[in-house]
């Protein structure tokens, strides 16, 4: 039971501090929670079916298929979040009119939502798809149904804990500036999605990787530990990256706090 | 002003194009291979010696009826292994010295290590 839980713990965690992010971006929006839950929903349906597909996504693209999958459900999280700081930086003007209502600027913002709900999915289904094929190992390895069911209740209790802590947190920024903050948390969010998309391209031998280890801080903090993968969710954290992991962070830090820019000028 | 006309298009006029070449000079010549053997959720070899300073791949096979994930926070590499079913992943360049990776779904006894030199 341990190892179910502290497997599921680390994927939950992972999906839940996207979640949490999404949902402070979207505060007070109405209908947010059915649109969450059906994030959730669809996300863990999703998850079933790529790990059902899992064998034919390997032998896809010459068996770079795994890498090429996660690189596009990456990139398309970060077109998703694109679109919601640039959307937010066009209805700056109501934004900022109306700051003293968290969510009003969004209120209107049905589109903003529906990224919301396939942001969430996605995240879902990536981490997801992992924790089912683990599972079905684990099933067949003749675990007992108490020590699944217990770990999988304690890694998701722990997971979403975690979430929900960062998502109270996120609450406590005051009015003023909330959304500043919250956007370039999902800036910062977005760039990671981004390096990770390259790292899968580089290991499938899909892009050069234009030096690997080009510093390596493992010393300091390591991707393996909890904090090291914690700050890899929220703004990217690679201890050893390659060069082109650097360019794709780069290029979405620099596009999305272009778009963001108009959010202040309006 | 320069800075606030330097925007959304001016970027991509760049970044497009620079990926787009960065694409097509990833295929080239076939680096070196390695092999790994994943039975009853241990590597087989479970120290793998490989070169410093030069790209390579590694070839995991699962043996075992249950799905694997070759990982490793060393060198950042992360795939999926379905039963009785074989993988490949691109690595390095690296320096030399030790590399640990693991099995994510039995970290407790599918460990194993690259030895770069």
């Amino acid at each position: 039971m341990p190892g179910v839980a502290l497997l599921v713990f680390r994927e939950v965690l992972e999906a839940a501090l996207i979640v949490s992010i999404a949902c402070a971006a979207t505060h007070g929006v109405a209908h947010r929670g059915l649109f969450v839950t059906l994030g959730i929903g669809l996300g863990i349906a999703g998850a079933t079916l790529v790990a059902a597909g899992a064998g034919l996504i390997a032998r896809l693209a010459n068996g770079s298929g795994q890498e090429l999958f996660n690189a596009g459900v990456l990139l398309t999280a970060v077109a998703m979040i694109s679109w919601h700081v640039v959307w937010m930086s066009t209805h700056a003007r109501e934004l900022a009119q109306d700051m003293h209502r968290i969510g009003s600027a969004v209120k209107a913002g049905s589109s903003s939502l529906t990224l919301l709900l396939a942001v969430i999915a996605l995240a879902v289904l990536r981490e997801g798809s992992e924790i089912v094929l683990f599972l079905y190992g684990m099933a067949i390895g003749g675990i007992g149904a108490a020590g699944l069911i217990g770990g999988i209740a304690l890694g998701v209790a722990g997971g979403a804990l975690v979430g929900f802590a960062l998502y109270f947190g996120l609450l406590r920024i005051p009015v003023k500036h909330f959304f500043y903050v919250t956007n370039w948390m999902l800036v910062l969010l977005a760039a990671g999605l981004a390096s990770t998309a390259a790292r899968f391209l580089v290991q499938g031998n899909l892009l050069p990787a234009w030096g690997t280890q080009l510093w390596n801080t493992s010393w300091l903090l390591s991707n393996g530990s909890l904090p090291g993968k914690t700050l890899g969710v929220l703004i990217g954290y690679d201890a050893s990256p390659a060069g082109i992991q650097i360019v794709f962070y780069a290029a979405t830090l620099l596009l999305l706090a272009a778009g963001m820019r108009r959010l202040h000028r309006a | 002003m320069f800075r606030q006309r330097f925007t959304i298009r001016h970027l991509v006029s760049w970044t497009v194009p620079l990926l787009l070449t960065a694409a097509g000079s990833a295929a080239a010549a076939d680096p070196p291979q390695y092999s790994l053997v994943l039975k009853n959720h241990l590597y087989e070899p479970a120290a793998l010696k490989v070169p410093a300073g030069t790209k390579f791949k590694i070839v995991v096979r699962n043996d075992d009826p249950t799905p694997e994930e070759f990982e490793s926070t060393d060198f950042s590499r992360e795939k999926i292994v379905m039963p009785h079913s074989s993988i490949v992943v691109y690595v390095g360049p690296l320096s030399t010295g030790n590399y640990g990776f693991f099995g994510d779904f039995h970290p407790d006894t599918a460990k194993g290590r690259l030895i770069v030199e």
